[in-house]
């Protein structure tokens, strides 16, 4: 907004003769104390709700069953994700090959296992030794019992690496197809290889967009190993449902297992932060703050406001929050 | 084809380096090359001329089978471009043979083609480390000694990114000397850029042509042409329509097109 300018001053250019004053935002004042109104309320109830059991919450928080639910839950994300990324990349390239066979291939098993719901797929790996007693690999001489092989671990990984595979696959093919051509052109004039042009040249710069989609669906597959509590896999859920199948105080331990899901993906989000940037080299001017470096930003305005000494930068922040507390 | 016959009576003993015949390229229905005759000899610096559209571009493109040619036969060197030759049948190569034969060829395009996620020197020696299987310490001494022939020794270890256009430009055409070709493909090579640094890029491209590199280059910069250029190769409708030493040819065109073109453009 312009301070209000008597006529005798229009046509100077010095500004240092008028008194900046900020911008008021009655409305942001009123929305904020809305919502902090509906979170006071909220808070209130879950905190004087004895059902809540918070004391039980307490209890089983790092009940070794808990934890050890926890180890698997993050085991099964793991070797989910690395199945489901390695097969993903496979399934990319061929969807993105010459070849008609290769590439219907592909396609199919994408329209397969994303057009199916996991819960389904779990189930049927599960169930394989239904299908197959016994699983030969159409070579003679080998003879596996199904039901010794599938367990519901083996179930589990089969279930949502596959499942995942397919959605890899549509992230690294979009990623790949997000690469200006030219850099495949320039790649293929200097001699290099099919193979050399796609993992030295393009998938290192298409790691930048596949990337945070990818961190999307590690959170998704660390949320979706509950899934196979159906298949009595004992990872965090399930383990949680053991307990309160015995002692009946359901809400608790849904409550201990939610905090511990949320616990792990802050900490993967922070994770990915670093790793976004480590792709986006040489590729933007300016990356986006990790999280340690928020949080000393975060500590650097405060102290500015003890001390008024900062940089030229961050002195016009500081000043800043101290009209608003003046303000207040 | 005319001046085609002209040519090759007139040219030296010595097998010319890059020969198209008759070459052709559709793509779909639009035929951009109706079959051009060229030849190039080792050492020569040619300028491709004419409208957008003319096929130029796509001709270059050719050279180094980026693009597939549908009709005719290129050589460079002793080699068909795309094709191995065995007895009477033209067997398509592999794409491994295909990369092979672009070691020998270095090409500059017209928006750089930089790696942007490798520093400059990296991308000079990703391919002859790669590909050439070259030693890295050697590799290395090429690479920043090229680096200073282009003027940018301080820039070894900044991205791309970083650079301004005549810089990148610049490094382009250091990533494909690196490679020790015989033959230079420019492919507008300035375009790109903004009028002030469209002549730092073309003094490297001078001191190339003074080292003796073969070069083709597409171009819409006459001065370069006349300066630089031993032939002027003017096309048009995907045909060769005038060609000669740079001055008769930007000088005095005897063609109609090539008044008009050279009119609108000088």
């Amino acid at each position: 907004m312009s301070s209000a300018v008597t006529a005798s001053k229009i046509g100077t250019t010095d500004r240092g003769q008028f008194t900046v004053v900020s911008a008021r935002h009655p409305w942001r004042w009123v929305a904020g104390t809305a919502v902090a109104a509906v979170v006071i309320l909220l808070l209130a109830s879950a905190v004087s709700n004895p059902r809540f059991g918070w004391d039980k919450v307490a209890l089983y928080f790092r009940d070794v069953a808990i934890v050890n639910g926890i180890g698997i839950t993050l085991f099964l994300t793991v070797v989910c994700m690395a199945v489901g990324v390695g097969l993903g990349v496979v399934l990319a390239v061929m969807q993105l090959s010459a070849n008609p066979v290769v590439k219907a291939s592909a396609s199919a098993y994408v329209t397969i296992f994303r057009g199916t719901p996991v819960l389904v797929q779990l189930l049927f790996w599960f169930n394989l030794s239904a299908l197959y007693p016994e699983i030969t690999f159409g070579i003679p001489g080998v003879s596996l019992d199904a039901n010794q092989i599938i367990t519901p671990l083996a179930a589990a990984i089969l279930g949502l690496g596959l499942n995942e595979a397919a959605y890899m696959s549509e992230i690294v093919r979009a990623g790949i197809q997000s690469i200006d051509q030219g850099q495949g052109e320039a790649a293929g004039a200097l001699g290099l290889s099919r193979i050399q042009t796609l993992t030295r040249v393009i998938l290192p710069q298409a790691m930048r967009v596949i990337i945070p989609p990818t961190g999307n669906e590690f959170i998704g597959m660390l949320k979706m190993t509950s899934l196979v509590s159906v298949l009595a896999v004992p990872e965090l859920l399930y383990s949680a449902q053991i307990i309160y199948s015995k002692n009946l105080q359901v809400v608790p331990l849904l409550l201990v297992a939610s905090i511990w899901y949320i616990i792990v993906t802050t900490v993967f989000t922070v994770g990915q932060g670093y790793l976004e940037r480590r792709f986006a080299r040489g590729t933007s001017r300016s990356v986006p703050p990790t999280a340690a470096e928020r949080v000393r930003k975060f500590f650097r305005v405060h102290s500015a406001q003890g001390s008024g000494k900062q940089g030229s930068g961050k002195q016009g922040l500081g000043k800043q929050a101290l009209r608003k507390d003046a303000q207040s | 084809m005319t001046t085609e016959t002209k040519e090759s009576r007139n040219a030296p003993e010595a097998l010319p380096l890059v020969r198209a015949e008759g070459v052709r390229k559709s793509f779909g229905d639009n035929e951009v090359l109706k079959g051009i005759d060229l030849h190039v000899q080792s050492g020569e610096v040619v300028c491709l001329i004419g409208a957008s559209g003319s096929g130029k571009s796509t001709f270059l493109r050719c050279v180094n089978h980026l693009e597939k040619i549908d009709g005719g036969l290129l050589w460079v060197g002793d080699r068909a471009v795309g094709y191995r030759i065995k007895g009477d049948k033209l067997h398509e190569q592999s794409h491994n043979e295909i990369c092979a034969d672009r070691t020998d060829i270095g090409m500059v395009f017209q928006h750089f083609n930089l790696f942007p996620h490798m520093t400059v020197l990296e991308n000079l020696m990703e391919a002859p480390l790669r590909v050439l299987k070259q030693r890295r310490p050697d590799v290395r001494r090429r690479a920043l000694d090229l680096l200073e022939k282009v003027g940018l020794s301080e820039k070894a270890d900044a991205y791309p990114r970083h650079l301004s256009g005549g810089q990148q430009q610049r490094v382009a055409i250091a990533r494909a000397l690196c490679m020790q070709p015989k033959l230079m493909l420019f492919d507008e090579p300035t375009s790109a850029l903004d009028p002030e640094l469209v002549g730092e890029v073309l003094r490297v491209m001078k001191d190339l042509a003074r080292t003796g590199m073969t070069m083709i280059v597409v171009t819409h910069e006459m001065g370069f042409a006349r300066d630089v250029a031993d032939r002027v190769v003017f096309m048009h409708g995907g045909r060769i329509i005038e060609e000669g030493p740079a001055e008769e040819v930007i000088g005095n065109p005897q063609h109609e097109r090539t008044r008009a073109f050279l009119s609108a453009v000088l």
